[in-house]
């Protein structure tokens, strides 16, 4: 059973791929869908046994890399933290498969589609049911090599490949930092598996090694390495360019993908390495900080996007910010709540963003949407659902997680180890809530509540979607609102034992009953400012939306405007700063100088010119003129019937002699 | 008694002024040839200077070859210097560089 959830997604992706010529679009759109509802079933009878009964799976199939001290098995490790994430990743897969078998319906090559979302679904679960590193590692270039393939579904437009390029090489900067990791990992504990490492960890810790040339602590260098890997998956400050280009591909990649699973991986990875990140304090804060910076970052930028997708895709990488600085505040199991709650509410989204698209013959900028409410009732409910959710809105699923992480926020601020970094993340995160609800709302006002902008053509063909769309929307709106009240308990209710021993906390950092005892004012403080988020996107869409054009149009409110609309210039930056000197680099330094330039000037291409030059002067000696030769031949034989005497002479000046003799030789070829 | 330094100063003078005979004679191939009857004649006179000098008959006998030699030669150089004359119409030494590399 337990390998079956692992195995039927690879089964069903071959047969989409290989057969789908013979199976067609309605074979494959029911393997896929079929094949991933079974996982989804069995994963909850996995959550049932390992998750609620609390009998951890180890699974070890087969050794893999066996050489020396270094034993690589195909292991699979089922325990809270693999449950939780089988039950998103199964279970969203299934609605997006569903979704997509409507959705796709006219594209002609759908079963290639399923296949690669199946495949996706396959690397996933290696990721999560990993054992060791090295097998997570294939599963995490295997979601990074299925989110090239989807994002360049389309693959005749060139914005879509390109935009997959960027996803996997930026990715791949994430895992150069990963595999790093698992050096590291693998020097000073010479074993990858999880539970060696993570048993060995407390014996390690504080201690330094060399790295670089510079004496640094084992574990904060290992954190930081596993850190970047998830900075890339995760789409982190610095890193997240990807993620919104990502948006290229079909919607329902974004939604699965872009949204609820891939993204997640990097927040996967630094709770599934809590014991030891948990020994690394330094570590901890750069976590925190980053994470904290993505949440606001992304957050301001989402806020004045004017693609639909974009924004939910700043939305995402806000989200994620959130999660991280959870990781970063040690409370891992809060993070992997917000997480599974996030997963629900982002797909809800993306889902119903397509709806929207669906209907509008994939027009995607809101400037060109509105009036919606009317045409589209079911899918305006479905994201406004959504966008409460995601906004913290009390008692629907956001609210017990993402106000949780700010309530724990500010006991860190205002607890006795309170820090510098504490504050700052309290407080960027408090502002990208406000955020947040804003560009939830402004989305909202521009797609479905204010006037509309929408074509009189397009007009007519606005229709509700079909209901293999609308089921897996009814689904994860009971998600969205029910989920976090149901599972609070289960992820982060005080002394809750799910979590057994698949997360450590260090023992001065638990916080169990503190957050209980904080100030009111604190805990209706992010309420508030995501009200006034939603109080000021009515403000500048319905109430005065003449005076925030006319502040938009000043000089300032143009540049400001501008700026955070650009992304904060953030890939400009990276691209004049990083991927043009480089690449100019590559090709006037590599190419040009060294590999065209100066090796072909010292192998092949000089020599050949220099052998023909030298050709040339000897053979400009032969005049023709008879003199001339008789002349040569005179020298020649003084120079034969004196060697003898120069020979004794230059015995004891070898070296003159040599380089006299190459001086004569060459000032006479050069002539 | 003999002076060895002067006569060996003598072959070798005559023999060099052969050889520049050669060498910078620009003009005329009949003057190449007699220049090359000079260097033979350098180099009998050193046969038979050195067979007089160590008295040994083998010099000489040598020397009457290398005669016998040079006259085969010359008749044959001249023979060639005829008929590249019929052919050319001049025995300037500057015009003969067809042959260059």
């Amino acid at each position: 059973m337990y390998l079956s959830i692992i195995l039927l997604p690879l089964l069903s992706s071959l047969l989409c791929g290989f057969l789908g010529r013979f199976l067609g679009k309605e074979g494959a759109s029911i393997i896929a869908p079929f094949n991933i509802f079974v996982c989804a079933i069995l994963s909850w009878i996995v959550f049932f046994e390992v998750g609620l009964s609390g009998s951890c799976c180890f699974l070890t199939v087969a050794p893999w890399i066996y050489s020396e001290s270094l034993y690589i098995s195909w292991g699979f490790l089922f325990d809270s933290i693999t449950c939780i994430m089988l039950i998103i990743i199964t279970n969203i897969s299934f609605l997006v498969h569903l979704y997509t078998t409507s959705y796709m319906e006219a594209d002609p090559h759908k079963p290639r589609f399923l296949a690669y979302l199946n495949l996706f679904t396959f690397f996933m679960l290696i990721l999560v049911s990993a054992d060791n590193f090295v097998q997570m590692f294939v599963g995490w270039e295997g979601v990074g090599l299925v989110s090239y393939l989807l994002i360049s579904f389309w693959f005749t437009r060139l914005n879509a490949n390109q935009s997959a390029i960027k996803a996997l090489i930026v990715n791949r900067v994430g895992d150069f930092g990963l595999c790093i990791a698992m050096f590291l990992i693998y020097y000073n504990f010479k074993s990858l598996e999880y539970e060696v490492i993570f048993t060995l960890t407390p014996f390690r810790a504080f201690e330094n090694i060399y790295f670089c040339g510079i004496e640094v602590d084992i574990l904060t260098i290992i954190s930081i390495c596993l850190f970047i890997g998830a900075v890339g998956k995760s789409a982190q400050l610095g890193l997240h360019t990807w993620l919104p280009d990502a948006m290229e591909g079909p919607t329902p990649v974004s939604a699965l993908i872009h949204a609820a699973t891939m993204v997640t991986a990097g927040v996967f990875l630094l709770v599934r390495c809590s014991p030891l990140i948990e020994y690394a304090p330094l570590a901890l804060t750069i976590i925190s900080i980053i994470g904290g910076s993505t949440a606001i970052l992304a957050a301001s930028i989402g806020g004045f996007q004017y693609d639909l997708k974009k924004v939910i895709a700043f939305s995402t990488t806000s989200q994620l910010g959130y999660m991280i600085f959870a990781c970063g505040l040690s409370k891992y199991n809060v993070s992997m709540f917000h997480l599974a709650n996030h997963a629900f509410f982002k797909a809800l989204l993306f889902l119903s963003a397509g709806s929207v698209i669906h209907s509008l013959a994939d027009e995607q900028d809101m400037r060109r949407m509105g009036g919606l409410v009317q045409l589209l009732p079911f899918t305006y409910s479905a994201m406004l659902i959504g966008s409460l959710s995601l906004t913290g809105f009390p008692f629907l699923t956001g609210f017990y997680s993402k106000d949780f992480i700010l309530e724990l926020a500010a006991i860190i601020r205002y607890s006795i180890s309170s820090s510098l970094q504490a504050s700052f993340t309290y407080w960027l995160g408090c502002l990208s809530v406000f955020f947040t609800a804003f560009y939830s709302f402004r989305l909202l006002f521009l797609t479905f509540l204010n006037k509309t902008n929408i074509s009189r053509p397009l007009i007519y063909g606005v229709h509700e979607a079909p209901l293999k769309m609308l089921i897996p929307l009814i689904v994860l709106i009971f998600g969205s609102i029910f989920l976090g009240y149901l599972a609070k308990d289960l992820f982060i209710g005080a002394g809750t034992d799910f979590w057994q021993a698949s997360l450590f906390v260090y023992p001065t950092r638990v916080l169990i009953i503190e957050p209980e005892e904080l100030a009111v004012s604190y805990k209706f403080l992010p309420f508030f400012l995501s009200l006034s988020g939603i109080v000021f996107a009515v403000i500048t869409n319905k109430i005065m939306p003449l005076l925030s054009l006319k502040l938009q149009v000043t000089s300032l409110g143009r540049t400001l405007t501008f700026f955070v609309n650009k992304k904060w210039f953030w890939d400009k930056l990276n691209n004049d700063l990083i991927v043009y000197p480089l690449s100019r680099f590559g090709y006037f330094i590599g190419l040009i100088t060294i590999d065209r330039g100066l090796i072909e000037f010292l192998g092949p291409y000089g020599i050949s010119r220099l052998l023909s030059q030298w050709a040339r002067n000897i053979i400009r000696l032969q005049t023709g003129q008879l003199v001339h030769y008789i002349l040569f031949m005179v020298i020649c034989l003084f120079i034969l019937v004196n060697l003898n005497i120069l020979h004794d002479i230059h015995n004891q000046i070898f070296d003159s002699k040599l380089i006299s003799l190459f001086f004569c030789i060459y000032v006479y070829l050069a002539l | 008694m003999i002076n060895f330094i002067s006569y060996t100063s003598l072959i070798i003078i005559l023999f060099l002024i052969g050889l520049q005979g050669i060498l910078f004679n620009m003009k005329n191939i009949l003057l190449m040839v007699m220049s090359i009857e000079l260097m033979l004649l350098a180099i009998n006179f050193n046969w038979v200077f050195f067979a007089f000098y160590f008295d040994d008959i083998v010099g000489q006998i040598f020397a009457i070859l290398v005669l016998t030699v040079a006259a085969a030669e010359s008749a044959i150089g001249l023979a060639l210097l005829v008929v590249y004359y019929r052919i050319r119409g001049t025995i300037s030494v500057e015009l003969l560089n067809l042959m260059q590399g």
